[in-house]
């Protein structure tokens, strides 16, 4: 079935079709118009490549690209498929290299991705090899534009995508430059794969409204209580968004008793290694939580102490990898460091709150497959107008993110909202 | 230390006993008063890399993780069965004994279905306490480092 802009049951994005999770159709379109459309995708750090020649291994949407630093310093990123026979052209994850030399025929591509020498072009005593018309300039690997914000590399495909800064719009771009606001260090990364669409996960970051709920750790440790100040604010085209919290903003007996009102237990265990849990203020903003998702499948994480920036990659209809980079700042004191590890436990596959997400999300997944002509509910916080809000029971962002995915899948119908 | 292979094997044979029995609290008595346990991304190790998926640096901290997987945290509903293969004595001194071994975690779902979770190498400092062996540092190396799904008991 072609999917039409006919498909939405409502110009709010308040109700979701589940086909959009669970149609090959609609995931080859999402593949072309958006990870490789007008969109930018975070590719790495900037500190991952310190050095001439290095690079990694990364992906936006299912494409494999490599991103690396060229002999003057420059950052480039191009698709990492050889123009010859389509094999990848670089398999390890990350490296140092003057070159990048497919094993298959070995065609040799520069660090800016141009094809440098390819075996026997002129052929062996004058027989075979290419023909002389066969244009070395033009089979090149397919570049990305790229650029960065504070060493966050970000990259497109598309020749249609605006500005960087601009696509991100000012309190993306603020709430980055906070996060990247001092040079970074690698602490590690973890990977998941998940069961489950990618978008499942995309609209997760962007749940106010679960937190608490379901991360049953957030609040029977009381790390984090939707009774805190704190709220989503969103770019003016609604397809980010940044779910954040102040520290300590709440009263204790108000807590109390709303979550007793939605029968979830609060603060009745105590940590007994409270470090795990204790948030250290590192600048003049109180915000102990941020979460800030970047239109389509990037996430700069702030819990506590705990920084991080996920990658969201669709591995098919049915699969997701989330990948994710630990990091802390170059000037941390080593008790920092050892406080950043500990805190590494409140996130990823095996994260005190995260780990139920996995789970939340196949369980989705798997129930709503058989049913793709049903949809989904999303209304917390109201349906209609797509604003930000400072509250936390919400999910708002959700249909934000659908209006832009709607737009740019040429689904849109007359007179959505936005 | 003198090292007594027999008491190893049945080290490792209870450890993976009481995690598939669901026993986690007499599963932690099989580590010292103060101990450390990570379950490290090979990922991680091979580039010198910190980052654990699990890091407990202290019996403390051991225990909140276990109170953590009792009271709060959901997960996938699943039996877990460990295989673990044959220690290797990779050293021994005064205080204790290093000692290595592989391992298998499988997991069978609700609806009885089997699938291979996760397989590593257990890197264990094993010291002798109340006249038992007991394991002081337990690092469980990640060789499945993609984890399926996700990781709430213990490996």
């Amino acid at each position: 079935m072609m999917v039409t802009a006919a498909i939405w049951p409502a110009l709010d994005y308040s109700r979701v079709p589940y086909r959009l999770y669970h149609d090959s159709e609609i995931y080859r379109r999402e593949q072309e118009r958006i990870f490789q459309g007008p969109v930018w995708n975070y590719l790495g750090l900037d500190a991952e490549i310190p050095n001439s020649g290095d690079f990694r291994m990364t992906y936006v949407g299912d494409t494999p690209v490599v991103f690396n630093r060229d002999e003057a310093g420059a950052m480039h990123a191009f698709v990492n498929r050889c123009a010859h026979r389509g094999a990848l052209v670089r398999r390890e994850i990350s490296g140092n290299a003057r070159e990048h030399t497919c094993l298959y025929h070995q065609w040799c591509y520069g660090l800016d991705g141009r094809l440098t020498a390819i075996p026997f072009r002129r052929g062996i005593r004058g027989k075979g090899g290419m023909g002389p018309e066969f244009d070395m300039g033009a089979h090149g690997l397919r570049k990305l534009h790229v650029d960065n914000v504070n060493g966050a590399i970000f990259g497109t495909l598309s020749e249609d995508a605006e500005p960087l800064e601009t696509y991100l719009g000012a309190p993306v771009l603020a709430q980055l430059k906070r996060l990247l606001d001092r040079p970074v260090t690698v602490l590690g990364y973890n990977r998941q794969r998940v069961k489950a669409n990618w978008k499942l996960y995309a609209e997760n970051t962007r749940d106010n409204y679960h937190a608490s709920l379901l991360h049953e750790f957030l609040v029977t440790f009381g790390l984090d209580r939707s009774t805190q100040v704190g709220g989503v604010t969103m770019d003016a085209r609604h397809r980010h968004n940044i779910t954040w919290a102040e520290a300590d903003s709440d009263d204790e007996e108000a807590a109390q008793q709303a979550y007793a009102g939605a029968r979830v237990r609060s603060n009745y265990l105590s940590l007994q290694e409270p470090d795990l849990v204790t948030f250290r203020r590192e600048r003049a903003d109180p915000l102990n939580l941020a979460v800030t998702s970047v239109f389509p499948s990037s996430v700069f994480v702030q819990i506590s102490n705990s920084l991080a920036i996920r990658q969201i990659r669709p591995r098919g209809i049915d699969e997701v990898e989330i990948f994710q980079t630990m990091f802390g700042y170059a000037d941390d004191p080593a008790d920092m460091v050892h406080h950043r590890l500990r805190q590494a436990n409140l996130v990823g596959p095996a994260g005190l709150v995260s780990m139920e997400d996995g789970e939340a999300l196949e369980v989705a997944h798997k129930a709503s497959k058989p049913e793709i002509d049903t949809h989904t509910v999303i209304e917390l916080g109201g349906a209609g107008e797509i604003s930000d809000r400072d509250y936390r029971v919400t999910d708002v962002p959700l249909r934000g993110f659908w209006s832009y995915y709607a737009e740019l899948l040429g689904i849109e119908p007359e007179g959505a909202v936005r | 230390m003198t090292v007594d292979r027999g008491a190893v094997t049945d080290l490792f044979a209870e450890y993976g006993a009481r995690l598939d029995a669901g026993r986690y609290d007499d599963w932690l008595g099989l580590f010292s008063a103060e101990c450390r346990y990570q379950v490290l991304p090979r990922e991680n190790a091979d580039a010198g890399l910190p980052v654990a998926l699990i890091f407990c640096d202290s019996r403390a901290m051991l225990e909140d993780r276990l109170r953590a997987l009792q009271e709060a945290n959901k997960y996938n509903l699943h039996t877990d069965r460990h295989l673990i293969g044959l220690p290797r004595i990779a050293g021994d001194d005064a205080a204790g004994i290093d000692v290595e071994a592989p391992f298998a975690v499988f997991q069978t779902d609700q609806e009885g279905g089997t699938t291979l979770f996760a397989a590593g190498l257990y890197r264990d400092r094993l010291v002798t306490e109340h006249g038992g062996l007991r394991i002081r540092d337990k690092l469980v190396l990640l060789d499945t480092f993609a984890v399926p799904s996700l990781l709430a008991t213990p490996l």
